[in-house]
């Protein structure tokens, strides 16, 4: 009837993200909710890297010879990739843009208990990413992202040395996030929010702040070492001159293999969250998920070795990390069983972070499984370095934690940008990602399991069907990674405007403004009430049907 | 720490004590270390034996752990040791059984 | 953590330099700065930790040669830093305990005494590190460590590249350690200065408390080095 344009807001609120512009009041705010936006750019930039390499390699692998790249290049191209999903892309992400987020809201603080370390972090993180570009366009890495010895640090001809020290300085970025957290966690929490009533969420993020606090030291002083023996020449891990190549092994892994599980934790947080959300239900066994989250990050540490069992170890040692090994899938399994149990009777609504979600579960599982197969020595020994592991740590990294991510980032996104993303769009592109994902690395499974080592440039001409399957299914999963970057760009400009609480969940940040003001809440809030109340939720909620949002 | 309020005066007997107390530890490493334990293999636990319990004795007094209110600090330090524990436990039990097959 | 609309006043930002304006009361914010420096330092545990550890696998893997090295290195030099250490954190509880009861010369004689007694250590480090260069026991190219006899084994001379691992974790968990100290005294340099101009009262001198939680712990990790490194194989 009137002027039927998309969004006339008389006045705008002031919130978070208009409170004051410029480039300055972005680079030197202490807003957790603009450093957390500071940290999505730059993770997201990442990405993109990582994923060249990606695409390069899978290029490569479309057919049994080595013609697109020389052996060389080729190494550089799975070194990189690996080191900047890893530590630039993996590693930062939900904590560092959705944990940055949310953490205060979620507890009712109005920042971090440390705010300008906060911001600390990201310049850390950013001068970390600027050191590995740049050792990336002088020369590149080639010892894989595990750096062993004595390779790294006798005998390789690139740039070691830089890429060690770039890790080394995102270690601490991650670090301090780590410690803000936990420090916030255990200071900051409004009253009446006890422990027992803090979302999932919060729990998954302690315990990965426990992980990246007591474990990325000890990567970074075994940085410290390999770059003081590449550059003394000494021979702490060095046989010729007395040292042992395992010591290096048993010094990386000990960060390396928890570091798995400061990628998979905070997502499985974000799935407890949109599974309570689009269940409409309490998710089942409160405690036992959240007390599961610190048993991963507890007996995380205990595991390490099962990486090197046939690197040289002793058979009995071996013995020990493998029991241990298969003691760690016991939470992650508990987990699983809990979110099936909330689904139970549950009013389900699938819209896109939902469908994530899903995908999460199905895809984690999968990867958690063929985790036992490796924990297993016998079979070990047969697909150790094989493409069998790399289907693996795929099947967790990408099924699980980066659709966790996804999945968050649909969830949040309303209150984040305060605008609604085009569903439709969303739950097509989660369909896409499903889909890509599964075509990429399941034949990945098949081919590790057939023989074909990890970190070959060519392969048996009798390989290459399944190569080329994983390769087209690569593609289709860039697509669906496309799709979100350009409609959230587009809701920004042409979305409509979020409510506070479109999904109608429950949590202390869906009771602020979308966008939310800079210090979260006008007062303090009190909590009387438990977490995951959808029954009272709904049961207050207009006659209409929930969600809101379509 | 609303714990100030513990004795302004008596802190500083303490922390002499503790002083004196830690000098003295120095004193007993070093002459201990000059004693032909190696039979028994003792030198190095005691050397260690005496080493922690200096840091015992500084992290309690000096750094305030003995009148922290909450268990929290406590639970800190002991989590940081133990996994530092099982750092050097499981490697050793890599290289102590090396040689066993 | 307890209640809710604690008794902020609004002028305690004014008095206090402190309040910063995410906390509620000032007893958060002293409870959060503590925790936030404690979990630090368990970080820095692990970092050294994980030093610790190569030190302990090598040790036991060459015993006879680790013994042989360190024999090499000064112990008294290290006991005495071990002692100036030790005095170091008794001036840092002294300046708090100064602080608490309003005696502010008190508090920064102790704190230039500190700052004092850590340039102390490192200069005594400096002449160690001296030693080690003139006697070609730095490890890199001029390393040597020829006809070096065992302890416990008299006749028998140490393996040079053995005794050079040791060497390499000898300069760098000391090295790490004075890099530590460094950094140590920029912050006691830091809180001299805002001692100085009076920042610091009986109610609030947070930064004092975990300055000094930083100092007690580089005091604590050379408790450890002293008797590990210097101490192997001394009863000859």
């Amino acid at each position: 009837m009137s002027m039927a344009t998309a969004t006339v807001q008389p006045v705008e609120r002031e919130n978070y993200l208009n409170k004051h512009y410029g480039v300055g009041s972005w680079l030197f705010t202490t807003d957790h909710k603009r450093i957390a936006l500071l940290y999505l750019l730059s993770i997201t930039f990442f990405f993109f890297i990582g994923g060249f390499f990606a695409l390069l390699i899978r290029l490569e692998l479309l057919t049994p010879a080595g013609d697109l790249v020389q052996a060389d290049t080729y190494n550089k191209l799975f070194t990189q990739h690996g080191q900047v999903m890893v530590f630039f892309f993996l590693i930062p992400s939900i904590p560092a843009v959705l944990g940055n987020f949310l953490v205060p809201m979620m507890v009712g603080a109005k920042d971090l208990a440390f705010p300008k370390i906060n911001l600390l972090s990201w310049y850390l993180y950013i001068i970390a990413g600027i050191m590995m570009l740049h050792c990336m366009l002088t020369g590149g890495v080639d010892t894989g992202w595990t750096f062993y010895t004595p390779f790294s640090t006798a005998f390789s001809n690139t740039k070691v040395i830089e890429a060690g020290l770039s890790i080394f300085v995102a270690g601490f970025s991650s670090i301090l996030t780590g410690l803000n957290f936990v420090v916030t966690i255990h200071r900051m929490r409004a009253p009446g929010m006890t422990w027992g009533r803090l979302p999932l969420f919060i729990w998954a993020h302690y315990a990965t702040s426990i992980i990246q606090i007591l474990g990325t030291p000890v990567i970074a002083i075994t940085l410290v070492l390999v770059v003081a023996e590449r550059a003394l020449h000494l021979g702490i891990f060095d046989p010729k001159l007395g040292g042992d190549p395992l010591l290096f092994q048993h010094l990386f892994w000990f960060y390396s293999h928890p570091a798995v599980y400061i990628m998979i934790l905070p997502s499985m947080g974000v799935v407890t969250e949109i599974i309570a959300c689009f269940s409409r239900k309490r998710i089942f066994g409160y405690s036992f998920v959240a007390l599961s989250s610190i048993a991963i990050a507890v007996f995380g540490f205990l595991v390490w070795a099962h990486h090197m069992f046939v690197a040289g170890i002793s058979v009995y040692a071996a013995l020990i990390f493998s029991i241990l090994s298969y003691a760690v899938a016991v939470p992650s399994a508990v987990k699983v069983f809990n979110w099936t149990a909330t689904l139970y009777k549950g009013s389900i609504h699938y819209d896109a972070p939902m469908l994530y979600a899903f995908g999460f579960v199905g895809l984690f599982t999968m990867g958690g499984l063929t985790g036992l197969f490796l924990a297993a020595l016998g079979v070990d020994m047969h697909v150790h370095d094989t493409y069998f592991v790399i289907a693996h740590f795929h099947y967790i990294m990408v099924g699980g934690a980066l659709m966790g991510y996804l999945g968050g980032m649909h969830f949040w996104w309303p209150k984040i940008s305060g605008k609604l993303y085009p569903e439709g769009w969303a739950r097509l592109a989660a369909l896409i990602v499903f889909l890509g994902f599964n075509l990429t690395f399941f034949p990945q499974f098949i081919l590790g399991y057939l023989g074909m080592p990890r970190r070959y440039y060519q392969y048996p001409p009798e390989f290459q069907i399944l190569n080329v399957l994983s390769t087209a299914g690569a593609t289709v999963l860039a697509v669906g990674y496309l799709l979100p970057m350009i409609y959230f760009l587009w809701s920004m400009r042409y979305g409509k405007p979020a409510p506070d609480n479109p999904w109608r969940a429950a949590g202390l940040e869906w009771k602020t403004p979308s966008p939310p003001p800079t210090f979260n809440f006008e007062q303090e809030p009190v909590v009387t009430w438990e977490a995951y109340n959808y029954d009272e939720i709904d049961a207050a909620a207009a006659p209409q049907e929930v969600p809101v949002v379509g | 720490m609303s714990d100030h309020a513990n004795s302004k005066s008596s802190p500083l007997k303490t922390y002499f004590a503790v002083w004196i107390a830690l000098l003295f530890g120095t004193w007993l490493t070093y002459r201990v270390a000059q004693i032909d334990l190696a039979r028994w293999h003792a030198n190095a636990p005691i050397a260690l034996i005496i080493a922690t319990t200096k840091a015992l004795l500084v992290a309690l007094f000096f750094m305030h752990l003995k009148g922290a209110s909450e268990k929290l600090l406590k639970l800190v330090v002991i989590s940081t040791i133990f996994f530092l524990f099982i750092l050097m436990a499981l490697s050793m039990a890599d290289y102590a059984t090396r040689l066993w097959s | 953590m307890s209640d809710s609309q604690a008794a902020v006043q609004p002028h305690e930002g004014l008095h206090n330099p402190g309040l910063l304006h995410h906390f509620v009361t000032e007893e958060q914010q002293r409870d959060a700065s503590n925790l936030g420096m404690w979990i630090f330092l368990g970080t820095e545990v692990m970092f050294f930790g994980g030093l610790f550890c190569a030190y302990l696998i090598y040790r036991i893997k060459y015993f006879n040669d680790f013994a042989a090295a360190s024999t090499s290195i000064d112990a008294a030099l290290g006991g005495t830093n071990t002692a100036v250490l030790i005095c170091s954190s008794l001036t840092v509880v002294l300046a708090i305990w100064a602080a608490q009861t309003a005696r502010r010369k008190l508090m920064l004689g102790m704190l230039i005494l500190t700052m004092l007694f850590g340039l102390a250590f490192l200069g005594i480090k400096g002449m160690e590190y001296k030693d080690k260069f003139d006697e070609h026991h730095v490890p890199g190219a001029s390393f040597s460590f020829e006809h070096k006899e065992i302890p416990s084994r008299p006749g028998q001379y140490a393996n040079p590249q053995h005794a050079q691992i040791f060497f390499a974790l000898y300069f760098i968990m000391t090295g790490l350690h004075a890099l530590h100290m460094v950094v140590g005294l920029g912050i006691f340099t830091w809180l001299l200065v805002m001692a100085w101009k009076g920042y610091f009262t009986p109610h609030y001198h947070t930064p004092l408390e975990i300055g000094g939680l930083y100092w007690h712990f580089v005091d604590i990790i050379w408790i450890y080095l002293f008797p590990l490194l210097y101490l192997i194989d001394r009863h000859r």
